[in-house]
């Protein structure tokens, strides 16, 4: 089930299309804003809002790396390991994060704080390397600033 | 008014992000005189122009507005492709931090023009920021009345909406974007029917990248007849080229479309970081093959070859690399990327680009046998121009490339059975 402010969210969508499967991302944005992830009963309530098949939603939602299918930790960090961050040695700040916060990609701290990803290019290629956590932009990381970025998030 | 905006990012430094700074620099002029000469001319003063689409494959933009202006099926609808994820390009997030008025005024040109009434930005998702950016932007020029009801006095009605993408590559293609619009899985479509008859919702559908769309106000304001004479004859205009890796300064240059490559490495990037000496340059993104230094002299638009390559500028993104960079390495970091990225739907570029990342990873590893750089180039030959879309063939022209510029290096691995630049995988 969907709290009552997320399926008035969804329902204002509507109206910027013609047609209620177009809202479908929408939808699951805000599904997992307010649930946290996109367990199988929001993909079911976000599929009857919608009036559509329930394998439909689920099939759109595990295309697309934004949703997430298990809880993961609080927050959710995207370190760019693309060629132009990989040319700033991004790779090494992996093993930053793994000796400091025991993060491993695609893996949650063992604090339940960060979900680490890989992440592929996040277009900020001029202040390497970049990361996403949440929806916030850090770039031009070194080894110290990202355990200081880090720290910020609890 | 004398002011007159005539470059893409007039400052790279400003963002205009109200409208009557918008206002004050000569914005929404364009729009004005469109709503003055009608939908006629613009299409006329685009072709005249000779604008081709930035997002990549080139297309002549006049012939794109009036294939959609002539189709008679309603309504009609324009999307702007702000889902910039081909690596290494990051001009679209610039434009539309620093100057996204002039994408809204390109769009509301494009409906004015093919007679849309509803129009949606697709943008990425990593850019969650300016998905308010851009809904505040859309929100000051509806009370303005540039769009929304009766915009400019038109008598037609013009709704903007940003859609926000969920992280995948294959979305920026176009009839992808449209499946993903109407709320499928991104896959593409095939091919006729064109987006231009058959686009959103089956209906006759414009849909262009942002920076297209901001090179149509620019058009209007300084004539056809100006623009055309910017750069290459054949492919005319600024271009913004983002540029990254190992210069001195990266960052977005806004130059005439034709300039030489060595030009924007040596003259506006400052050159090598560090002395150090440049080994290689991807010219227009991932998807576009590798060049060698001695290939620096090529011209970037749509006409120019450089020898042994396809298409060189591609999105513009170019990524430079010094004499320390693993060639394997970067092959393979490009591989997985397309191997992430393949949507899944055909099987030569689900199978095949999975194929290549494995096979570079155990070249990069020490562990590449005598037979692999055969097997590379087999598993590409299948790949190419027998997948459904063009992310298949990317993926194969990315890897030839390197193979073809850099064999040697590849060679090295299987033999030394270790990376000689100490590769990190």
């Amino acid at each position: 089930m969907l709290p009552a402010e997320a399926v008035s969210q969804i329902n204002n969508t509507l109206e910027k299309y013609p047609d209620s499967r177009s809202a479908l991302l929408p939808a699951l944005y805000i599904a997992q804003r307010h649930v946290g992830h996109l367990p199988l009963d929001a993909l079911h309530a976000v599929a009857t809002l919608l009036d559509l098949p329930d394998a439909h939603v689920r099939g759109v939602a595990s295309f697309h790396v934004m949703f997430r299918d298990s809880p993961g930790g609080r927050h959710l960090v995207q370190l760019c390991t693309n060629v132009s961050c990989m040319l700033a040695a991004s790779s090494g700040l992996l093993d930053v994060l793994k000796e400091h916060f025991g993060l491993r990609p695609g893996a949650t701290s063992p604090d339940n704080r960060f979900t680490l990803l890989e992440g592929e290019c996040i277009g900020e290629c001029e202040k390497v390397p970049a990361m996403l956590v949440d929806s916030d932009v850090h770039t031009g990381l070194t080894a110290e600033s990202i355990i200081e970025i880090l720290a910020r998030y609890e | 008014m004398s002011k007159l905006i005539d470059r893409i990012i007039p400052d790279p430094v400003r963002c205009i992000t109200g409208i009557s700074a918008y206002e004050a620099e000569g914005g929404f002029r364009a729009l004005k005189k469109a709503a003055r000469a009608g939908p006629d001319f613009v299409i006329e003063e685009i072709v005249r122009a000779g604008l081709r689409g930035r997002g990549g494959a080139g297309f002549p933009t006049g012939r794109k507005w009036a294939a959609v202006a002539e189709d008679t099926a309603t309504p009609k609808y324009i999307i702007c492709n702000a889902d910039e994820g081909e690596p290494g390009t990051f001009k679209d997030r610039l434009i539309l931090e620093k100057n996204p008025f002039l994408l809204i005024e390109g769009m509301a040109l494009a409906a004015f023009t093919v007679k849309a009434g509803v129009g949606y930005i697709y943008l990425r998702g990593e850019y969650p920021a300016l998905f308010h950016l851009l809904e505040d932007v859309i929100a000051q020029c509806r009370k303005k009345g540039y769009i929304g009801p009766d915009f400019m006095g038109t008598g037609a009605d013009l709704e903007l909406y940003v859609h926000r993408g969920a992280g995948a590559y294959i979305c920026g293609e176009e009839t992808a974007m449209i499946e993903s619009l109407e709320g499928k899985r991104g896959q593409p479509r095939s091919r006729p029917p064109y987006t231009v008859n058959y686009g959103y919702m089956g209906k006759p559908t414009l849909a262009s990248n942002v920076e297209t769309f901001a090179n149509v106000p620019i058009i209007l304001n300084i004539g056809a007849e100006s623009y055309s004479k910017i750069g290459s004859p054949e492919s005319p205009g600024p271009k913004l080229f983002s540029v990254s890796g190992d210069v001195v300064r990266p960052g977005v240059y806004e130059l005439p479309m034709g300039v030489p490559l060595s030009e924007i490495i040596y003259e506006h990037c400052g050159g090598i970081k560090g002395g150090r000496a440049l080994k290689a340059v991807i010219p227009g993104g991932v998807s576009t093959a590798v060049l060698r230094s001695d290939d620096l002299a090529c011209r970037m638009d749509f006409t120019s070859k450089c020898e042994g390559s396809m298409g060189i500028i591609g999105s513009g993104a170019v990524i430079v690399f010094d004499e320390e960079t693993c060639m394997v390495h970067t092959a393979y970091r490009i591989a997985k990327f397309f191997a992430h990225e393949s949507c899944g739907k055909c099987t030569p570029c689900r199978e095949g680009t999975d194929w290549i990342r494995a096979i570079l990873l155990r070249m990069e590893q020490g562990l590449g046998v005598e037979d692999d750089i055969r097997l590379l180039r087999e598993v590409c030959g299948n790949i190419a121009g027998n997948s459904f879309c063009a992310l298949g063939d990317s993926a194969a022209i990315s890897t030839i490339g390197f193979l073809d510029k850099f064999g040697d290096e590849f060679e090295a691995h299987i033999k030394g059975k270790t990376c000689p630049f100490g590769g990190p995988v």
